[in-house]
C-alpha cells in the first residue's frame, strides 16, 4: 500500500483513494505532529510529509526538509516516530527526500489562514508578480505584504531574515507593529 | 585517483565551501553590527551548514563504496586536518569588518548560485537533488549580500572606501573559482561536475553590474589564484584555515565520542 503525497500542488491532505483504514490513520496521526517553530501548523499542512508506505516491519514515512539547515528536522523526525508508534504500534522508518525541493506552494490553504491568525503574513505564490517584484532601491521592494494584524499593505521589510530560516521581518506603517513574513520559497 | 576517489574529492569541495563559510559567519553571533544582521548572518550560515551536512553525508557514502563504511559527516567535519579540506581560499578569509564579510559573501554568492544551477542538471542524481535545494536558498542569500554591497558602496565616502578596499583585497581569490584541474575536468566530461570555467563570463557580468550600482570599481588586473597555482581545492590553504579549524574542532578532538 503506497500513498505518495501530491507534488507541487497546494495542500497535501490524506489521499482520497485509501484502500484500507491503516494509512489514513497514519496520515491522521501525522496531522497531529507540528513544526516546533510554528507549533500551530501540522507537518502535513506544511507539505513536508511526502509519502506514507507500509513495509514489512512497520511504516516508511518520507519527509522533505523545508530548508537544508532547518534545526527542527531532528525533532520532527522523533515526533513522527512517536506518533506512528502510538497509533499503529509499529516502528516508523524515516526517509528524507530532497527532490523535488520543498516549496511554500505546498502549504495548505488552511495553514495559510492559521499563519495569518498567528500574526505571520503567509507567503505569496512563488513566481507571482508580488513575490518576484524587481527591487527599485535596495532594501525597498515593491512587494505588497499585507499586515496580518490590521490588513494594511503599507508595510516594509526590516530585515531579510527573521526568527527562523523561513521568515523575514516586516513592519506595518499603519498599526506600527512588526511582524514575520513567511518567505516564498 | 580513480573515478570514485575523484567524486569523493569533488563532493568534499562542495561540502567544505559551505562548512567553512558557515563557521566564519557563526563568528558574528552576538556581535553583528545590528541585531537584524546578526540574525541574517547566522541564518545564511545555517543554510550553508545544512547544505554542507548533505554534501558530507554523501561524501562519506562515496568513500564507503571502496572503504566501507566510509566516514560519517561528523568525522569528516571534525577529524580532518587543514590539508584535507577542499574549500576555496576565499571562504576561509577572516571576517574583518562588516564590509569585508559582505564582500566575501557577495563574491561567493554570485559564484555559488551559478554553480548550483549547473549542478541541478548533474547526471549524478544525488548531486542534482542537493544542488536544486541549495540553489533556492543561495538565490535568497545573493539578494541580501547585493543589497549590502550597494548600500555600503554607494554610501558615505568612508563606507565606499572601505568596501572598495575589501573587494580589492579579496579579488585575487576569485580566480580559483573558475580554475579546473584534471580531476574536476574528468567529472565535467562525465556530466557530473559543473564546468566552472564556463561560468566566469556570467559571473563577471553579474559582479560588474552590481559594482556599477554600488559605484565600486572593478579591481585592476593583477595576480590571480588560479589554474597555475595549487590552492584550496587541492588542500593548499592560507594559515587562516588551521586557526578556524582549531576552534571548530576542539570539542570532538578533546573529547572523542562526546555526545550532545
Amino acid at each position: 500500500m503506497s500513498d505518495a503525497a501530491p507534488v507541487a500542488s497546494g495542500a497535501t491532505p490524506p489521499p482520497a483513494t485509501e484502500t484500507g483504514p491503516a494509512p489514513a490513520s497514519v496520515w491522521r496521526a501525522l496531522a497531529s505532529v507540528v513544526d516546533p517553530e510554528i507549533p500551530f501548523v501540522s507537518i502535513v499542512e506544511l507539505g513536508i510529509v511526502r509519502g506514507v508506505e507500509r513495509d514489512r516491519d512497520g511504516w516508511t514515512i518520507t519527509l522533505t526538509p523545508t530548508y537544508s539547515g532547518c534545526p527542527a528536522t531532528r525533532v520532527i523526525e522523533e515526533d513522527v516516530r512517536a506518533a506512528v508508534l502510538a497509533v499503529t504500534g509499529a516502528q516508523a522508518r524515516i526517509v528524507t527526500a530532497l527532490a523535488p525541493a520543498w516549496s511554500t506552494e505546498w502549504i495548505a490553504p488552511e495553514a495559510r489562514r492559521k499563519l495569518r491568525d498567528a500574526g505571520i503574513a503567509p507567503p505569496h505564490p512563488v513566481g507571482s508578480a508580488a513575490a518576484s517584484a524587481p527591487r527599485t532601491i535596495a532594501f525597498h521592494r515593491a512587494v505588497p505584504v499585507r499586515c496580518p494584524r490590521c490588513g494594511s499593505t503599507r508595510t516594509r521589510e526590516l530585515a531579510r531574515f527573521g526568527s527562523t530560516a523561513c521568515k523575514a521581518q516586516y513592519r506595518c506603517a499603519d498599526c506600527l507593529e512588526p511582524f514575520d513574513y513567511f518567505k516564498p520559497h | 585517483m580513480n573515478a570514485n576517489a575523484q567524486l569523493f574529492d569533488y563532493v568534499l569541495r562542495l561540502a567544505d565551501n559551505g562548512l567553512v563559510l558557515a563557521q566564519r559567519l557563526g563568528e558574528w553571533v552576538g556581535k553583528g553590527p545590528v541585531l537584524e544582521e546578526d540574525i541574517a548572518s547566522t541564518n545564511v550560515g545555517l543554510d550553508l551548514l545544512g547544505q554542507a551536512r548533505l554534501w558530507l553525508a554523501y561524501a562519506g557514502e562515496i568513500e564507503g563504496r571502496e572503504a566501507p563504511p566510509g566516514r560519517t559527516e561528523d568525522e569528516l567535519a571534525f577529524l580532518r586536518d587543514s590539508g584535507a579540506f577542499r574549500n576555496l581560499l576565499i571562504v576561509e578569509q577572516p571576517n574583518g569588518h562588516y564590509g569585508d564579510t559582505i564582500a566575501r559573501q557577495f563574491l561567493f554568492d554570485q559564484w555559488h548560485v551559478l554553480v548550483l544551477a549547473e549542478l541541478a542538471g548533474s547526471r549524478d542524481a544525488r548531486i542534482a537533488g542537493i544542488a536544486a535545494k541549495a540553489e533556492k536558498e543561495a538565490r535568497y542569500h545573493i539578494e541580501r549580500s547585493t543589497d549590502w554591497l550597494v548600500r555600503l558602496g554607494d554610501g558615505t565616502a568612508e563606507s565606499r572606501a572601505r568596501m572598495q578596499c575589501a573587494i580589492d583585497a579579496l579579488w585575487m581569490y576569485t580566480g580559483e573559482m573558475f580554475a579546473v584541474d584534471a580531476a574536476e575536468r574528468a567529472l565535467i566530461d562525465a556530466g557530473i561536475a559543473a564546468d566552472v570555467a564556463a561560468l566566469e563570463g556570467p559571473w563577471t557580468a553579474a559582479v560588474r553590474s552590481a559594482f556599477a550600482e554600488a559605484t565600486l570599481d572593478v579591481p585592476a588586473d593583477g595576480w590571480m589564484q588560479g589554474a597555475r597555482a595549487r590552492g584550496g581545492k587541492q588542500g593548499v590553504h592560507t594559515e587562516h584555515l588551521s586557526r578556524l579549524l582549531a576552534e571548530m574542532q576542539i570539542l570532538p578532538r578533546s573529547w572523542p565520542e562526546a555526545r550532545w
